[in-house]
């Protein structure tokens, strides 16, 4: 690695390298610019144009909806807040239970088993209706019956089962020597888990589980289908109201102000990881 | 990786053109299927009565498309199968095109959801009928008939519940209701009744009435008739707490065929619609298919 | 020998499907004892290091330790662990934790010593070893024999009454095999009773009190350390030898 201090004279690597990234970004930005001008220039020349304008991005409309489509999002917040911590916890237990080695273990791991395969398998709008109509019409009171529990139930049902599956991958993806070196020490099993495999296992699978998390935040709106009116069922009321799409893409973008950060951040606590703990890059 | 630079500046250019190419590739509008103007006589449909409209106009020659919910529910069909002719509107429907020029066996039946039938933009049926009450809004996407049946909104609600021996707006207050969206139902409580909880909504009225077994909610509301045949034979320990008659402060929801905007089938479906109150066979069917409603509670407004 | 030894292996049998590993071994170690262990890959030199502290599972024969014979089945393994310290080829070290917390992790976790004492304790082990100065480098930054020399202060800071080195050196790039090996000849020093699977042959000779030559799974051959590298008795040793000779390692 060489160091840069006053005086320094280039080395004909870094000659090199400075003039390439130079002419790696002209030919980035001039095909950008070209490709997003042409569209910015050649959609609106189309014929359709107004009517798609009119009907997805409708100034007037997008301004008039936004305040009751924030308001609605909280609903979908809520749920998202609530519903994520029960959903890591079932699916660290459910990965766990899967991965035991011990033979007396063995109606635990096939719990598991069935309990990834049916839940993945099951879409979960049938989930929603099943669960959020089905289990409070078995006879619960009122505050029980309430969809906004079965509703959380069902995506901590589904989703666990798919986080699940992702925890094993990453408890899997920690080599065996690892777990010999914490064994050799004397750790027990459960301690060997804690201290030495997930800690690693976790960091490894930060990408998938942002994906599930992302997913999640848009499965939220299933809800809807059993009462409560979150953003998207908001949506759709003003769409009917207004006849026309834009209350949509006024949803859209206020999803995306909500996952882009969370996305972000995870990237962020990544990297920074990554420098603390380990070596030089290789390029 | 290392592309070469021709490649790379190859790519945009690609882009663009697929662009221009989709630009100028859609100009061709679909001809309509039928290009009789309006006012001729028809040359598909036998002895039509024309008024204002030309009965031929359908989208499929010499064939009347006509459209109802996916499922189609009681007492407007029976057994979700319009093609029998049993149930309100699927007898409705029958008399109309016979009055159109349309036998039973040149009615064709499709289905929609009621959300996509009374949205803008072209449509596969020529006639649908789902219980759509005519309001201005929706008439600046779609054409209406002129009203089949006129009916209150009537609330069924669950026995022991909040909604129970409500006489009065006021004792709808604390009442926990859910309702289809995207129906007049459901602006009926948020604009009338106003209760102090948000309602539930539903995609279809199934969700709805699911709520109700699942003890969620403590009332619905439907048309009248819906109402009576839900808590009659659908919902256990429910009953029809009061209707809405406007003379009492609610509102009267006219039902009208929808047609595609413009339609001009409308004025011939108009022309029908007018022969067959004229001739008592409407009320006839009304009789036949739907019970009678004045005897119904009457919620007001104090 | 006088006093009944540290250790005793009688008739260790081992398989791995088909393949048999261990075809019975029989080993005393008396106490203060270095042992090392010589042979060609896959003659089951690290079968034998991880069945006696029981990372395999011994399937027949007795591993007998004080007295005790630790490779009775139903036998809870952690305790018996913890007597015994390994420190492995490829180092094992948990890349997620700083070199002090590395060494730290043991004394805590499983000996429950409080934090602050365990983290006083392992720097006073990680200066011995050299490596005050990288406590709170990670794993990843420091070179192989940095890591390996922490492997064994993370070993030692349980104070085990055996340490097993499986090829401790195998990994390490021929100038960092000497600060690995100073460590180990300070822990002879000590008293330390170890055995030791090494293709450091000069090394072994050093420092060995017997050395065993593994062949198919047995102990073809056992001495002390001029026997064996000088005039070994059987002829598989010495074909052996001279392939590590011949091969510059010697």
């Amino acid at each position: 690695m060489t160091e840069q201090h006053a005086g320094h004279q280039p080395t004909r690597r870094e000659v090199y390298d400075r003039a390439r990234r130079r002419r790696s970004i002209t030919i980035a930005t001039i095909s950008t610019v070209v490709v997003i001008g042409a569209l910015l220039v050649l959609i609106p020349l189309t014929p359709g144009w107004e009517k798609v304008q009119q009907a997805f991005f409708d100034g007037d409309v997008f301004v008039d909806t936004l305040p009751i489509l924030v308001e609605a999002f909280w609903v979908d917040v809520k749920i998202l807040v609530w519903s994520t911590p029960p959903i890591l916890i079932v699916a660290l237990l459910v990965a766990l239970a899967r991965n035991t080695r011990s033979p007396a273990l063995f109606p635990l791991r096939a719990f598991a088993v069935v309990y990834t395969d049916v839940l993945r398998g099951i879409p979960v709008i049938l989930l929603v209706y099943l669960i959020g109509f089905g289990v409070p019409a078995l006879g619960l009171s009122r505050t029980w019956a309430n969809p906004l529990i079965w509703g959380s139930v069902t995506l901590v049902l589904s989703y666990s089962a798919y986080v699940a599956e992702v925890i094993r991958a990453g408890i899997d993806s920690v080599h065996e020597s690892q777990r010999a070196g914490a064994r050799s020490l004397g750790m027990t099993n459960h301690q060997t888990m804690q201290t030495v495999i997930l800690p690693q296992a976790f960091r490894r699978i930060v990408p998938p589980m942002m994906n599930s998390f992302v997913s999640l935040q848009k499965d939220v709106a299933l809800v809807s289908l059993i009462g409560p009116v979150e953003i998207l069922r908001q949506a759709g009321i003003e769409k009917a109201k207004y006849a026309n799409f834009t209350p949509y893409v006024a949803a859209s973008l206020i999803f995306l102000a909500m996952t882009i950060p969370c996305t972000r951040l995870a990237d962020w606590a990544l990297a920074r990881q990554r420098a603390k703990t380990g070596a030089t890059a290789i390029s | 990786m290392r592309t070469s630079p021709a490649l790379r500046r190859l790519v945009p250019a690609i882009a663009i053109g697929a662009l221009v190419l989709a630009a100028c590739g859609s100009d061709d509008d679909a001809s309509s299927s039928s290009d009789a103007p309006a006012g001729t006589d028809a040359s598909g449909g036998t002895g039509a009565a024309s008024g204002d409209g030309d009965c031929a106009a359908t989208i499929d020659d010499g064939v009347l498309t006509i459209a109802t919910g996916e499922p189609a529910f009681y007492p407007w069909v029976i057994d979700d199968a319009p093609e029998s002719g049993e149930g309100y509107e699927s007898a409705v429907a029958f008399a109309v095109a016979a009055e159109m020029g349309y036998d039973a066996d040149s009615v064709v039946w499709v289905r929609t959801t009621f959300d996509e039938a009374i949205q803008p933009g072209a449509k596969n049926f020529d006639l649908n009928l789902q219980q759509y009450t005519i309001t201005p809004e929706r008439q600046e996407n779609i054409d209406f008939s002129l009203p089949y049946y006129t009916s209150n909104q009537a609330i069924v609600g669950l026995e022991g519940s909040a909604a129970e021996g409500a006489t009065t707006i006021a004792d709808l207050k604390a009442v926990k209701f859910g309702a289809q969206a995207g129906t007049t139902s459901l602006a009926f409580i948020t604009d009338v009744i106003q209760p102090d909880q948000e309602p539930f909504v539903y995609d279809d009225n199934v969700g709805a009435k699911a709520a109700l077994d699942a003890n969620q909610i403590d009332a619905a509301v439907f048309d009248v008739p819906t109402a009576v045949y839900v808590s009659e034979f659908e919902i256990e320990g429910s009953s029809v707490i009061g209707q809405f008659p406007a003379d009492a402060g609610g509102t009267t929801d006219s039902f009208g065929i929808v047609l595609e905007k413009d339609s001009p089938l409308t004025g011939c479906v108009d022309a029908a619609i007018t022969a067959i109150t004229d001739n008592g066979d409407l009320d006839a069917l009304a009789s036949e298919w739907l019970s009678d409603y004045e005897s119904l509670p009457v919620i007001t407004v104090d | 020998m006088t006093a009944d030894p540290k250790l005793s292996l009688r008739g260790i049998r081992k398989s791995f499907g088909d393949t048999t590993v261990l075809d019975g071994i029989d080993l005393d170690v008396a106490e203060g004892d270095v042992i090392t262990l010589i042979g060609a890959s896959g003659s089951g030199k690290s079968t034998l290091l991880r069945c006696i502290n029981l990372l395999e599972p011994v399937a027949e024969g007795q591993v007998i330790l004080d007295g005790v014979d630790i490779a009775e089945p139903g036998l809870d393994p952690d305790p018996i662990r913890r007597r015994i310290g390994m420190v492995f080829q490829s180092f094992n070290l948990f890349p997620h934790m700083s070199v002090i917390d590395n060494v730290a992790v043991g004394p805590h976790k499983v000996l429950g010593a409080p934090k602050s004492r365990a983290r006083a304790d392992g720097l006073a082990m990680l200066t011995r070893l050299g490596l005050a100065d990288r406590a709170d480098a990670y794993p990843d930054q420091l070179s192989g024999g940095q890591q390996q020399r922490v492997a064994i202060a993370r070993s030692l800071a349980m104070n085990p009454e055996v340490m097993l080195l499986d090829e401790i050196t195998s990994a390490l790039d021929p100038e960092l095999v000497g600060e690995v090996l100073d460590v180990v000849r300070g822990l002879k020093e000590d008293g330390m009773t170890m055995l030791f699977a090494t293709h450091e042959m000069t090394f072994a000779r050093e420092i060995s009190d017997r050395v065993c030559f593994l062949h198919q799974g047995r102990i073809l051959e056992e001495g002390p350390p001029a026997q064996i590298f000088e005039s070994p008795n059987e002829p598989r040793t010495q074909a052996f030898l001279q392939r590590v000779i011949d091969a510059g390692r010697m």
